[in-house]
């Protein structure tokens, strides 16, 4: 009986879809009845709402937990481990450094400090008029091509403070 | 069942299989310090304070999560371990601000009881004095991450006992934080049931009962193990 109603509540708090209306909230839902809605497909289902809303956003994460049968805390728990994913809002533009050993020791220190300076922000940032996203990851596992940097998707090595500038340089309004 | 036959500390002990050296270890009475783990919960090997030498490996074990073995040797205390065990107390001092005098927890404290065990003086880290919250909307509870170490035992107590999973970890590496639900303030929790078994679980000050002052936090540790006995063992020692 007292089982019953709880399945009730839950269902009610489901509903269909999504109460606001947005198409995007049933794609991911068909994403996740793909993987049939199970509790280990969490990171498949998340990249898959980062694609469809650029980033995950918290009550898209209640949505997620929601289907998925997890508890919040571990969908949030995951969503910050992994550098991949964005809890805000990315920039037009993106611009990952890798700060791992090899890339590190071929000064990515230097190129991070260079497009700080540029850019005004400090890395896992987003420039104020929304151009810019600078990242910061541990190794990419292009380590030989130290110092490597992907930007807009694109890995490229071999940067220097100055190259790097070069190429972000129109991005940015005092560029 | 099994039983395994193996020496610790120069001392001939028999375990039950399914044992690890550190609970087969304990019943011999040699107690090997640990902070993350307690009786009742299942063993992550978070902490490294129970890293034990073992008889033909240069690797140590870690006591809590390795299973015991026909003829393994272990030697639980060498000056190699001590100044090992002392390093990570210094770390762990050095990575939050554990302010004893000022601590809800004062003299109720495993990581103060471990510090004074290993003559933990001084320590050689820089402080990193991370700026960090107290979080006290909950209506019964509290939670300072400043004095927070990151041993998890709330979120398995909340997980493993309760099955709230209120509890977790967000982050990682030095911004590793607990959270609860959405990281979101403990009182808005929806899944908290308010049932306490983290504040009886957590080894420090960090999470405690609101009210309590310094050195007022006492716990009982060994609720945990009642309720997992009681569940599972339909055991009911009181």
């Amino acid at each position: 009986m007292a089982e019953a109603a709880k399945t009730e509540v839950i269902k009610k708090k489901a509903g269909p879809a999504h109460p606001s209306g947005d198409k995007r909230f049933k794609l991911l839902e068909v994403t996740m009845k793909r993987h049939q809605f199970r509790s280990d497909a969490l990171i498949e289902v998340m990249h898959a709402a980062q694609e469809l809303f650029g980033f995950l956003e918290v009550d898209l994460m209640f949505f997620i937990a929601r289907y998925l049968k997890l508890p919040p805390s571990r969908v949030f728990g995951v969503a910050t481990f992994y550098n991949l994913f964005s809890l805000r809002p990315k920039g037009e533009h993106t611009c990952v450094l890798c700060t791992g050993t090899a890339c590190y020791v071929k000064g990515a220190d230097a190129l991070l400090d260079a497009v700080e300076k540029l850019a005004g922000i400090k890395a896992g940032e987003t420039t104020e008029d929304g151009k810019l996203s600078l990242v910061t990851a541990r190794c990419l596992g292009a380590c030989g091509i130290a110092p490597a940097v992907v930007v807009d998707g694109t890995v490229k090595g071999l940067e220097t403070p100055d190259s790097l500038v070069q190429q972000l340089k129109g991005w940015l309004p005092n560029g | 069942m099994a039983i395994k036959t193996l020496t610790i500390d120069g001392q001939l002990v028999s375990a039950r299989e399914e044992d690890t050296i550190l609970v087969a270890a304990r019943e011999a009475g040699v107690n090997i310090p640990a902070l993350c783990y307690v009786d009742g919960l299942t063993p992550v090997g978070a902490c490294r304070l129970c890293l034990v030498e073992q008889q033909g490996t240069n690797r140590l074990q870690a006591a809590c999560a390795t299973k015991v073995q026909e003829g393994m040797e272990i030697v639980t205390n060498s000056p190699r371990l001590h100044e090992y065990r002392k390093m990570i107390l210094e770390l762990l001092f050095a990575e939050r601000n554990h302010i004893c005098a000022v601590c809800v927890a004062n003299n109720h404290c495993e990581l103060q009881d471990m510090a004074v065990r290993h003559g933990m003086d001084h320590v050689r880290f820089e402080y990193l004095y991370p700026q960090l919250s107290v979080d006290v909307s909950h209506e019964q509870f509290g939670i300072d991450h400043n004095r927070c170490i990151l041993c998890t035992r709330c979120v398995r107590a909340c997980h493993e006992i309760e099955g709230a999973h209120t509890w977790d970890v967000s982050g990682r590496g030095v911004r590793a934080r607990v959270i609860t639900d959405m990281n979101q303030p403990w009182g808005d929790s929806d899944t908290c049931t308010s049932c306490g078994k983290c504040v009886q679980a957590c080894p420090t000050g960090a999470i405690f009962r609101q009210g309590s002052t310094v050195a007022e936090m006492e716990r009982d540790r060994s609720m945990l193990q009642f309720l997992v006995n009681a569940r599972e063992k339909k055991q009911w020692n009181v």
